[in-house]
């Protein structure tokens, strides 16, 4: 057979590869701005407990883009599933457990209790996105509106039940699930291992299954993927469900490392998965999805957050820094995408020029 | 040259008279009237010509037919049978062993070609998962023989945005007669191609035939239609105004009526 010469680069081919390198010239930078950390093994150690609830939402926000919608709910998310689970371990869980000398987990009936309070956390995550989906589908509310009322919705929902407090999960630790979710393997939190399966899992129902298939489809082209055969609502319904759940978990991972419920968790995490999914190479057009860009991207957003304080310039700098690299990696995807658009944009000068030249030789009329 | 072939038979464990039949069937875009009481039948072995001006409901009626749509009126029969249209899908009809080639494109752009041969019935383990090398020799077969390729540099790799409007035509048609169907509708499939590629689409038609299954066949070249279609039906409107048998009129007469029936409607709008 005839050898088929491909215009794709190696960029393009090996998914996510620029943003590794991307990444990995940013640890190199901060390594000589701000040795004294970066050139140690506990800035990565905390990266790796505190990127991965945002990857892990922004591996399902890969999907939710790749099929030309939004959810911007997931904050909210990340909220109430924080709030369930740690009310319900508090107040169901905790007094159960508690004699003489504190909690006394890890044994038993109760060690169990807190797993089927992080089911029911994730039921809730998976109950937000599921009313996220009839929403857009059923009632047609465009995602970015849909998703932004129920970011609000759920925020206040949240504060309503905790009654705007935070809750403290003193003694969490003492139960498997805080070890299985967030606990250390070494000085190695497994979180990060919990986001490498999640991102290899997420790779294949995107790349591998029909369902993945099916969204990069309906963010293709809806009006085709519907002429297919390609149950239109209900996939997006499904995916909404598996956003709301992904956002449920590291809505609990976050409660879990910090042993604490705060008002505020998950907040913050609306810019920066966007942020990186957008890093990673995911258009906001639709049609495809770069699972191993979000993953890089991800850990590239978390890494200048504290790269920047670690180099002296003041908390303020981050978002500044992060919005350029956001920038400078949109501008590079478009290249990769569309070689001559680049050409275009670096060639404005000559071609204004030629078009000024061609109107003077053109005949009048 | 590579020959225009379908995949085995015709399903023969059942007889019908008529591979689909609509009754009454009508289609409102909220005040636009698309279809109004439409009857319309398609013998198991039958090739019927589908006519008529831009806009008189020929797209509309086979999306009815496939199950793009749902009709605001009226029922459908397949193999004899009522179809029960709650659960009737584009799924249903791919079942059902409808195959369709739109009008409008039914690739996805950024898709490779291989996705855009199975996707909404790819061949995939129990879990759903899709045996991406199965389906890209498959679609490495359809490729070698579809219709408007001259193997230049396209291969089941590419995506849709980088074929011409000829060869998406031909990825489409392709993909019909892969999924070898009882029942094939062709809604101009002919537009973008070469005169050559033409010849190859109306051969296809034929071996519809051949093989014992039937066919719609949607065009506005009269020629076209007239040399392979067993029945002409004219829609005007929204309506069916005529049905003629093969022979019945000749080619200038075919296009005489058509003629007419363009000026009275004309007339009627004046009036
Ligand atoms: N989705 C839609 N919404 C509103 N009106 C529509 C829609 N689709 C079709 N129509 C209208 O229905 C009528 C029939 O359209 P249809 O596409 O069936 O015509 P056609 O016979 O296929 O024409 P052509 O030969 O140009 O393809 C037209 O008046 C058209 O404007
Ligand atoms: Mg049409």
């Amino acid at each position: 057979m005839a050898e088929i010469k491909s215009h794709r680069t190696v960029f393009e081919r090996i998914e996510g590869l620029p943003v590794l390198l991307a990444l990995m010239l940013i640890i190199g930078i901060f390594m000589i701005t701000a040795p004294r950390s970066f050139l140690g093994v506990r800035v990565y150690m905390s990266f790796f407990a505190t990127v991965p609830p945002p990857l892990i939402i922004g591996l399902g926000l890969t999907l939710v883009i790749a099929a030309g919608e939004i959810d911007l709910s997931f904050p909210s998310v990340v909220k109430m599933s924080g709030i369930v689970f740690a009310m319900t371990n508090k107040f169901i869980a905790f007094p159960l457990d508690t004699d003489a000398d504190g909690f006394v987990g890890s044994e038993g009936v109760t060690n169990l209790l807190p797993w089927l309070f992080l089911v029911l956390a994730v039921g809730v995550g998976m109950a937000i996105g599921f009313l996220n989906g009839l929403l857009v589908t059923m009632v047609g509310i465009p995602s970015i509106i849909a998703t932004l009322a129920t970011l609000f919705v759920f925020e206040g929902l949240s504060i309503i039940i905790g009654g705007g407090q935070q809750y403290s999960l003193r003694g969490i630790d003492e139960y498997t699930v805080h070890a299985a979710l967030t606990g250390r393997i070494g000085i190695v939190p497994v979180q990060v291992i919990w986001a490498l399966l999640a991102a290899v899992a997420i790779w294949f129902l995107l790349n591998r299954h029909k369902f993945g298939e099916h969204l990069m489809f309906i963010g293709d082209n809806e009006n085709v993927a519907r002429v297919v055969g390609v149950n239109v609502k209900r996939e997006k319904i499904k995916m909404f469900v598996l956003m709301g759940a992904l956002g449920a978990v590291a809505g609990v991972m976050v409660t879990l490392e910090n042993k604490n419920f705060y008002t505020t968790q998950g907040t913050a995490f609306l810019l920066i998965v966007m942020a990186a999914v957008f890093i990673g190479g995911t258009a906001i057009t639709g049609g495809k999805g770069n699972i191993p860009g979000t993953f890089f991207g991800s850990f590239m957003v978390g890494c200048i957050e504290a790269g920047i304080i670690s180099s002296g310039l003041g908390g303020f700098w981050t978002r500044l820094v992060v919005g350029l690299v956001f920038l400078a990696a949109v501008i590079f995807h478009l290249s990769i995408e569309d070689p001559t658009r680049m050409k275009r944009l670096v060639g404005i000068r000559p071609s204004s020029d030629g078009l000024l030249a061609r109107r003077a030789t053109s005949p009048p009329g | 040259m590579s020959e225009v072939q379908l995949r085995g038979g015709a399903v023969a464990d059942r007889t019908y008279e008529h591979v689909v039949r609509m009754a009454d069937v009508s289609m409102h875009y909220g005040a636009v009237r698309a279809l109004s009481e439409i009857n319309f039948a398609v013998g198991r072995n039958e090739i019927v010509g589908l006519l008529g001006d831009n806009g008189a409901g020929k797209s509309t009626l086979i999306k009815i037919l496939t199950g793009v749509q749902k009709p605001t009126a009226g029922d459908m029969y397949v193999r004899d049978e009522k179809i029960d249209w709650s659960g009737y899908s584009v799924r249903r009809a791919h079942e059902l062993r409808f195959e369709t080639v739109y009008q409008e494109s039914s690739l996805c752009e950024m898709q490779p070609l291989w996705r855009n041969f199975f996707v909404g019935r790819q061949i995939t383990n129990r879990f759903g998962f899709i045996d991406v090398k199965k389906q890209k020799e498959i679609a490495q077969d359809i490729l070698l023989n579809a219709i408007g390729f001259r193997g230049a540099g396209i291969t089941v790799d590419s995506r849709v945005s980088d074929l011409s409007g000829g060869e998406r035509q031909g990825i489409s048609i392709g993909r019909a007669m892969y999924f070898d169907a009882d029942l094939i509708v062709l809604d101009e499939p002919t537009v973008a191609l070469a005169v050559k590629e033409v010849r190859k689409v109306l051969d296809f038609v034929r071996s519809i035939k051949e093989s014992g299954r039937a066919c719609i066949y949607i065009e506005h070249n009269l020629a076209h239609v007239y040399e392979v279609a067993d029945r002409l039906v004219i829609l005007d409107r929204g309506r069916v105004v005529a049905e003629i048998a093969r022979g019945e009129l000749s080619l200038a007469e075919l296009t005489q009526y058509l003629i007419d029936l363009h000026d009275k409607r004309d007339q009627h709008a004046d009036g």
